[in-house]
C-alpha cells in the first residue's frame, strides 16, 4: 500500500540536529575555536575569503568551523553573509608597488632593486610529515627563537618588475583604466556579459574556484593555448585601503590587507598592428594563495587571445567556459541540485521512452517520412 | 491536516527573522529585481538579465524564483510553495519555511486560496485566476542552450528571430521516431515572438500557460536571467501541420483519487514490477479525495488498513 511522503520538515529538523553532532564530533576532544582556525589554519581562511570576496578573518574562520572545514561549503556561507552588507562606498584601487612586503620573488632576473624576498614559503620544504606536530602541544606549543627577517625597507616603494622592462619598451603598456571614464563593472551587482571586459574577467577569476583556474593554467602550459609564461614577479604582502570621503575630498586609510600579486610576463610574436614584445598576466588575490594567483595570470593571459588576434581554440582561451563555470557557489549547487526531486521530468521520460521501446519492437505501419 | 487549510498560525504572527530586511532582500536589490520583471512583463518571453544575488540557499535549488518571490511578495499575500507539485517535498518545505521566516506571511497548500505560486517543474492542475502570480523555478532559462551553447549567439539568434534550428530539431525527432521525441521542457512561443523555456515542466502543463488569467513570472538565479508571460498572453508549444502538439495520457487513473485527467507520478510498490500511478499535484488529490472520490488503491476511510 502506498504511503504517502509526508514529514518533509520533521526530516529536515532530524537532519539538522545530525549536522549539529557530526560538526562537533567526539564531545570529549575539545572544540576548536574560530580564533585557532584563523590563526592555524590561515591558508584555508585565506581561500574562503578570496573565493567568498570578503576580507574578514574572523568571518571566513566561523564558516570554515560551520562548514566542517568543507571549503566550497564556507565560501557559499560568506557569499551568502556578504550578498546582505550595505554597500557603503568604492575604495581607491590598492598601490602594490607600494605594498609592505613579506615575500616577493621573480623568475625572470637574478637580482632585482629591492631584492628578492624569500619569506614564508612551502616551495624548499622537504614534504615529509612533521610527527612532532602530531602530539598535543608538539613542537608548535613554544615559540620558536623569531626568526631573522630580510632587511626591507619599510614604506619605500618597490617597484613591480614588468614596470622595470617597461622602461625598454619590451613589454606592452599597461593602459590605466581612464579615471573619468565608466566605473568599472562590478560582477556582484550586475550579470556577466559577453565579449567581457577585462574588469569583469578579473574580478570573475579572483573570486574563482583554485582548483577549476588552476586546471586551466595548467592545461595552457600543456599545448592548450601556449603563451611561453615566465613569474615576472610573485609579491605577498599587506597594502593599505584607501577611501575618499565625500566631505573630506582626500584619501583615508581605512585598513590593510595581506594579497598575493602575480605579473606573468608571456613571449608574443607580435601582429599585424603590435611588434613582438612581452605581454602580461595579471593576478591578484586575498591573503597568501600563490597557486591561486599563478593560476589566475595564467588564464588572463590565455582569455586576451581576441584582443592580441591570437587563434582561441583551446578551453582556457574560451572567455564563456572559463567565465561561466569558474564560480564554485553557482557550480556547487547546480551540480548538486540533482539531488532533488525530479519525479516529474522523469516520468515524462519514462513514458516516452516506453513508446519509443514499443515503437522498436513493433515498428508502426506507416513508416515516418 | 489532510493537505488543506491556510496556516496563519505563529508564522503570521510572528515579525519577521531579526536582523534581515522583510523578505530577505534588501529594498534596494528589491527594485532592481522589480524593474527587471517589468522589463519582462513589458516584452513577453524575453530574458531580461539582473543582478542575481547570492541566497541563503543554493544555487539551482530555487534561487530565481525565491529572488523574484521576495521582490514581490507583501504582508497581506499568502504564499503556496509546490516541488514537482507537490507541497510536502523537502526542498518545497524548505522554501515555504524561508518565507514564512524572513517575511512572516500565511501559506497554504490550497491553489485558490494563494496569491503567489512558487513552483518548480509543474503548474497545478486547478486553474489559476486573474489576480495570482505564479513563479516558476528556473535552471536553464535559454531554450537554445542545448543547440548554441554560446550566450553571445543565442542572444543574437534571439534578437533575429532565428529559430529555425529548433524546428529542424523537431523535425529530426519526427524523421527518426515518427513523432516530436520532447516529453518536457517543451519549446513554445510567447506572443507570436520569442522562442521561451517554460523550466522544466511536462508537456502535459503546457496548453495551462496559453492565455492564462494569471501573470506567470520566470526566475533563473544562476544564469541571472527573469522573463514573464502577462495574463492573456498566447503561449503555442511549436508543432508542425501534420504532427500537431500533443500532451501525454495514462492508460491508468490516480490509484487514491480516480482522476483521469491530471498529471500521474509513477509509484514503485515492491521489487517484483509492482507500481501504481498517483497524482503529482497533491493538494488536487488531496481535495478530490475530501470531496468523496477514491481511486482503486485508496485506503479504507476508517483507516483500518488494506
Amino acid at each position: 500500500m502506498y504511503v504517502a511522503v509526508k514529514g518533509g520538515e520533521k526530516a529536515i529538523e532530524a537532519s539538522h540536529r545530525l549536522l549539529e553532532e557530526a560538526r562537533r564530533g567526539d564531545p570529549s576532544v575539545p572544540e576548536v575555536s574560530t580564533r585557532q582556525i584563523a590563526e592555524q589554519l590561515g591558508l584555508a581562511v585565506d581561500r574562503v575569503m578570496a573565493e567568498g570576496s570578503l576580507y574578514d578573518r574572523e568571518l571566513a574562520a566561523l564558516a570554515i568551523k560551520q562548514a566542517q572545514g568543507d571549503l566550497i561549503e564556507a565560501v557559499f556561507l560568506l557569499r551568502a553573509y556578504r550578498t546582505t552588507l550595505p554597500r557603503l562606498g568604492n575604495s581607491e584601487p590598492v598601490d602594490t608597488a607600494r605594498m609592505a612586503i613579506r615575500r616577493r620573488i621573480s623568475a625572470t632576473f637574478k637580482d632585482i632593486p629591492g631584492g628578492q624576498v624569500l619569506g614564508p614559503t612551502y616551495d624548499y620544504t622537504h614534504r615529509l610529515l612533521d610527527f612532532r606536530l602530531a602530539g598535543e602541544g608538539g613542537s608548535g606549543g613554544k615559540a620558536a627563537a623569531p626568526v631573522e627577517r630580510a632587511d626591507v625597507p619599510a614604506g619605500e616603494p618597490m617597484p613591480r618588475v614588468a614596470d622595470l622592462l617597461g622602461h625598454e619598451g619590451l613589454i606592452e603598456e599597461e593602459a590605466a583604466p581612464d579615471a573619468a571614464g565608466a566605473p568599472p563593472t562590478d560582477i556582484t551587482r550586475e550579470p556577466l556579459r559577453f565579449p567581457a571586459g577585462r574588469d569583469a574577467r578579473l574580478q570573475t577569476l579572483a573570486r574563482g574556484d583554485e582548483g577549476f583556474l588552476l586546471a586551466l593554467g595548467y592545461s595552457s602550459q600543456r599545448g592548450f593555448s601556449n603563451n611561453h609564461p615566465f613569474a615576472g614577479e610573485i609579491r605577498y604582502g599587506t597594502v593599505a585601503v584607501e577611501v575618499v570621503p565625500e566631505e573630506l575630498g582626500f584619501a583615508v586609510e581605512i585598513g590593510e590587507i595581506e594579497v598575493t600579486e602575480v605579473q606573468m610576463v608571456n613571449q608574443f610574436m607580435g601582429s599585424a598592428g603590435a611588434p613582438p614584445q612581452f605581454t602580461r598576466g595579471y593576478g591578484l588575490v586575498f591573503g597568501h594563495q600563490e597557486r591561486k594567483a599563478m593560476s589566475m595570470a595564467l588564464v588572463d593571459r590565455a582569455l586576451r587571445a581576441a584582443e592580441l588576434d591570437e587563434a582561441a581554440v583551446s578551453p582556457a582561451q574560451d572567455e564563456e567556459f572559463v567565465l561561466y563555470h569558474s564560480d564554485n557557489v553557482e557550480a556547487s549547487g547546480f551540480v548538486q541540485h540533482l539531488k532533488l526531486p525530479h519525479y516529474v521530468d522523469f516520468q515524462s521520460e519514462l513514458e516516452l521512452l516506453r513508446k519509443l521501446r514499443a515503437e522498436f519492437e513493433a515498428p508502426p505501419a506507416e513508416a515516418a517520412e | 491536516m489532510a493537505g488543506s487549510g491556510t496556516s496563519a498560525g505563529p508564522d503570521a504572527a510572528r515579525p519577521a527573522e531579526d536582523g534581515y530586511n522583510f523578505a530577505y532582500l534588501d529594498e534596494q536589490t528589491k527594485r532592481m529585481i522589480r524593474r527587471a520583471i517589468l522589463k519582462a512583463v513589458a516584452i513577453p518571453g524575453y530574458q531580461v538579465p539582473f543582478g542575481s544575488r547570492e541566497m541563503p540557499l543554493p544555487f539551482g535549488w530555487g534561487t530565481g524564483g525565491i529572488q523574484v518571490t521576495a521582490s514581490i511578495i507583501g504582508r497581506d499575500d499568502t504564499l503556496k510553495v509546490i516541488d514537482q507539485g507537490a507541497d510536502d517535498t523537502v526542498n518545497a518545505v524548505s522554501i515555504r519555511k524561508f518565507f514564512a521566516r524572513t517575511a512572516g506571511v500565511a501559506t497554504t497548500e490550497r491553489t485558490e486560496d494563494a496569491t503567489i505560486l512558487q513552483t518548480r517543474h509543474r503548474i497545478p492542475e486547478t486553474r489559476l485566476a486573474a489576480g495570482q502570480i505564479l513563479v516558476y523555478q528556473v535552471p536553464i532559462p535559454e531554450p537554445l542552450r542545448w543547440l548554441e551553447p554560446r550566450e553571445a549567439e543565442t542572444r543574437k539568434m534571439h534578437a533575429l528571430e532565428e529559430y529555425g534550428v529548433m524546428h529542424v530539431r523537431l523535425y529530426e525527432d519526427i524523421a527518426r521516431f515518427g513523432h516530436i521525441a520532447t516529453s518536457y521542457d517543451y519549446p513554445v512561443r510567447v506572443n507570436g515572438r520569442y522562442l521561451m523555456r517554460p523550466s522544466p515542466i511536462p508537456k502535459f502543463d503546457n496548453p495551462k500557460m496559453d492565455r492564462s488569467p494569471a501573470l506567470q513570472l520566470f526566475g533563473a538565479g544562476r544564469e541571472k536571467r527573469i522573463y514573464a508571460i502577462p495574463p492573456h498572453t498566447g503561449v503555442r508549444s511549436l508543432d508542425f501541420d501534420d504532427h500537431p502538439f500533443e500532451v501525454q495520457k495514462w492508460e491508468d487513473v490516480c490509484a487514491l483519487c480516480g482522476s483521469g485527467g491530471s498529471f500521474l507520478d509513477e509509484i514503485v510498490t515492491d521489487d517484483r514490477g509492482g507500481r501504481m500511478f498517483v497524482c503529482s499535484d497533491t493538494d488536487y488529490c488531496g481535495r478530490r479525495r475530501e470531496a468523496g472520490h477514491t481511486g482503486p488503491a485508496a485506503p479504507d476511510p476508517e483507516g483500518s488498513g488494506a
